[in-house]
């Protein structure tokens, strides 16, 4: 847990920095009669986070010079497992989208996600992979007419687009 | 009367064909969400706000404040059968309900929350018909100065009111402010932290890519960790006796409801506190103020009410300062300013003069939302006692294909849809570590208008920062945001003199 909050701090810590230094691409002073630039409010709020997250990671410090502070482990062992799936699921997914599609893509999401999550049947999974790639179909590209990304399967539905469109 | 003839023409709009339907749908659905563990009214208007680019933008507004609604009532289903809160906002609602439901009282338990959540929902819409046209009209002599003391007064209010670690705080409110930056330059028009460059980011960060992330994906990595075992509905069955005998029993919690009515009313308004503290308050006050304290926690139908009454009440009440101020006084209703001002209907003064038929459709159509839920809510309780059988596979999959098709509906760019898996790990690791997340998107719906209006105030003034001060409503906002910044340093100060007490703090080092 105290690694854990370290690391946050720090992190936060260095994205604070990595703001202040892009904040001074537009004038971050006073401009005389006009009040700050536009980088003044980006810059000097980034110099604000910088101090909070200082503030937080030098509490860390003492806590654990003085060893207060939680000995918990962040996450527990089974728990981290099945974030770990939904996390890499989850972006395996989005990574699928680009290259085949998202109606190739949300399929193999939901049958990988079902069968590695818990128990759902063969039955069940391969109804809800089928059902919610037509479901999104007509509810995105049929009524509101949004285009979903399709990678190298977008051949394949120029039936489609002819026969609803 | 005056305000009869608007409320009159407002239900013109609110009872048309597609608004009606509308409202019905989002009442169920957010029943649904609402009963859900895990599912509270925020993720439901997160996720779903990007189907509502089906309908026009007052029917879709109406949608989600009838999802706000309907969510507030479905909170209690699952607090009273699983004895698992449906929402946070529901907390309360376990310490009675559960015990009610274990003695084989839940179908009581469950007509007193929605005959709870009915009274306080109508008593704060009642209340917000009365203040909202005159605050908007004091709210119509603000100027850049004011509007930017007023949201520092809202950010404040997480400091004083918030409970979380005030460095924590800070830094979310921060965070969220910079991220509003990102984007080109509101006065300069020239592009900003764009990170290296990268074309998705010139349009900015949308509030909706981080609340998907934080409220859709986020809250299901936090379910999914923090239910690790299953468990065990309650059954419920409501036969019409009950129905009679749960109407009577009501008799005797008259107190507790006009209590919490009242009592979440007021403490929905302020940004930082809303429906959870306000329904832990009404049940502390319907306790401390009962015949029969000692019932409590036992399975009294007055701790069941009393916090139904607040959390309904609590959401009408942070509609009040969304619609009338635009300053949103609670985060599901700073999602709804967010989707308003995409939509073109800028909340705030000028919205009861530009577009009055759509101001007074929406206050209309709570009325019916609060009818149409208690309706709902009564009628179906088999269905969604089934619905809380869905497994959590099964809820947690169509959650995030939503959050995945969703994220990328508005912009149709797969650079949101990243955008959004990242703020979903960042916020449910931030939320592991107690950082809290509603200032977070509050900041980033705010951080416009927060820098807008302070850059118009100076540059008006000709750089001269006095205006702040000088100018009166602004000056106050002013002095109470400081009072409020001040006031968790002045708790520490005494917590240091009051001996004894010094002890309990174990952070004070820093």
């Amino acid at each position: 847990m105290r690694v854990a909050e370290l690391l946050t701090a720090a992190f936060l810590m260095g994205l604070s920095v990595y703001f202040m230094i892009h904040a001074t691409a537009l004038p971050i002073g006073w401009q005389q009669g006009a009040g700050p630039g536009g980088g003044a409010f980006p810059f000097w709020l980034s110099v604000m986070m910088l101090v909070a997250a200082g503030g937080i990671f030098l509490r860390q410090v003492v806590g654990l010079l003085a060893d207060r502070g939680s000995r918990r482990p962040f996450i527990s062992r089974s728990a981290l497992r099945q974030v770990l799936i939904v996390v890499g699921s989850l972006l395996t997914a989005i990574a699928l989208i680009h290259l085949v599609g998202a109606y190739v893509a949300i399929p193999l999401f939901l049958v990988f996600y079902l069968r590695a999550m818990g128990p759902v049947g063969w039955r069940q999974t391969a109804l809800l992979a089928l059902v919610t790639p037509v479901i999104v179909f007509f509810f995105f590209e049929v009524t509101l007419k949004i285009l979903l990304p399709k990678g190298i399967t977008e051949p394949l539905f120029i039936p489609l687009y002819a026969l609803f469109f | 009367m005056e305000i009869l003839q608007h409320l009159a023409d407002g239900f013109a709009l609110s009872l048309l064909p597609l608004n009606l339907g509308v409202l019905l749908l989002g009442v169920t659905v957010g029943l649904f969400i609402g009963a859900m563990p895990g599912l509270g009214s925020v993720n439901g208007v997160a996720i779903l706000l990007p189907i509502t680019f089906l309908v026009p933008p007052a029917s879709a507004i109406i949608f989600l404040a009838a999802i706000y609604y309907g969510a507030m009532y479905g909170g209690a289903i699952s607090s009273i059968l699983l004895g698992i809160p449906g929402a946070s906002t529901a907390v309360a609602t376990t310490f009675d309900g559960r015990p009610m439901a274990q003695k084989g009282q839940a179908g009581l338990a469950l007509i007193a929350a929605a005959v709870g959540s009915f009274v306080g929902g109508t008593v704060s819409v009642v209340l917000f018909t009365l203040f909202a046209a005159p605050l908007a009209d004091v709210a119509l002599a603000f100027g850049p100065a004011e509007e930017f003391a007023l949201v520092l007064l809202a950010f404040t209010t997480f400091l004083a009111l918030g409970g979380d670690d005030v460095f924590k705080t800070v830094l979310m409110i921060l965070l969220g402010l910079v991220l509003s930056t990102v984007g080109l330059d509101l006065i300069s028009g020239q592009p900003r932290l764009i990170f290296g460059d990268l074309p998705g980011f010139y349009s900015g960060i949308s509030f909706l890519v981080l609340a998907i992330g934080v409220y859709g994906i986020g809250e299901i990595l936090w379910t999914i960790e923090q239910t690790q075992h299953k468990p065990q509905v309650m059954p419920a069955r409501i036969r019409f006796s009950e129905l009679l005998a749960g109407f009577r029993a009501l008799g005797t919690s008259l107190k507790a409801m006009a209590s919490g009515s009242l009592l979440g009313y007021f403490v929905g308004m302020l940004p930082a506190a809303g429906a959870t503290p306000a329904s832990l308050m009404a049940y502390g006050v319907a306790k401390s103020t009962s015949r029969k304290p000692e019932q409590f926690g036992k399975g009294a139908v007055e701790g069941v009410v009393a916090p139904e009454t607040a959390n309904n009440a609590a959401s009408t009440g942070s509609l009040l300062p969304m619609l009338t101020l635009g300053i949103p006084g609670s985060p599901t209703t700073a999602l709804l300013l967010g989707g308003m001002v995409m939509w073109g209907l800028m909340p705030g003064p000028m919205l009861f003069i530009e577009q009055p038929e759509f101001v007074w459709g929406l206050i209309s159509s709570l009325y019916t939302a609060n009818f149409f839920a208690v309706a709902i809510n009564l009628a179906l309780i088999p269905l969604f006692v089934w619905s809380l059988r869905i497994p959590l596979p099964v809820l947690s999959a169509l959650v995030l294909v939503l959050c995945i098709v969703g994220g990328f509906t508005p912009n149709q760019k797969m650079h949101d849809v990243w955008l959004i898996a990242g703020f979903g790990i960042a916020g449910y690791l931030l939320r592991k570590l107690d950082y809290p997340l509603a200032p977070l998107v509050l900041a980033l719906v705010l951080g416009p208008l927060m820098e807008k209006s302070l850059r118009q105030a100076l540059i008006a003034a000709q750089g001269d920062v006095t205006t702040f001060v000088e100018r009166p409503i602004s000056a106050t906002f002013i002095a109470i945001a400081l009072l409020l910044f001040l006031l968790p340093l002045i708790r520490k100060l005494r917590r240091h003199l009051l001996p004894g007490r010094a002890a309990a703090s174990s952070q004070s080092s820093a």
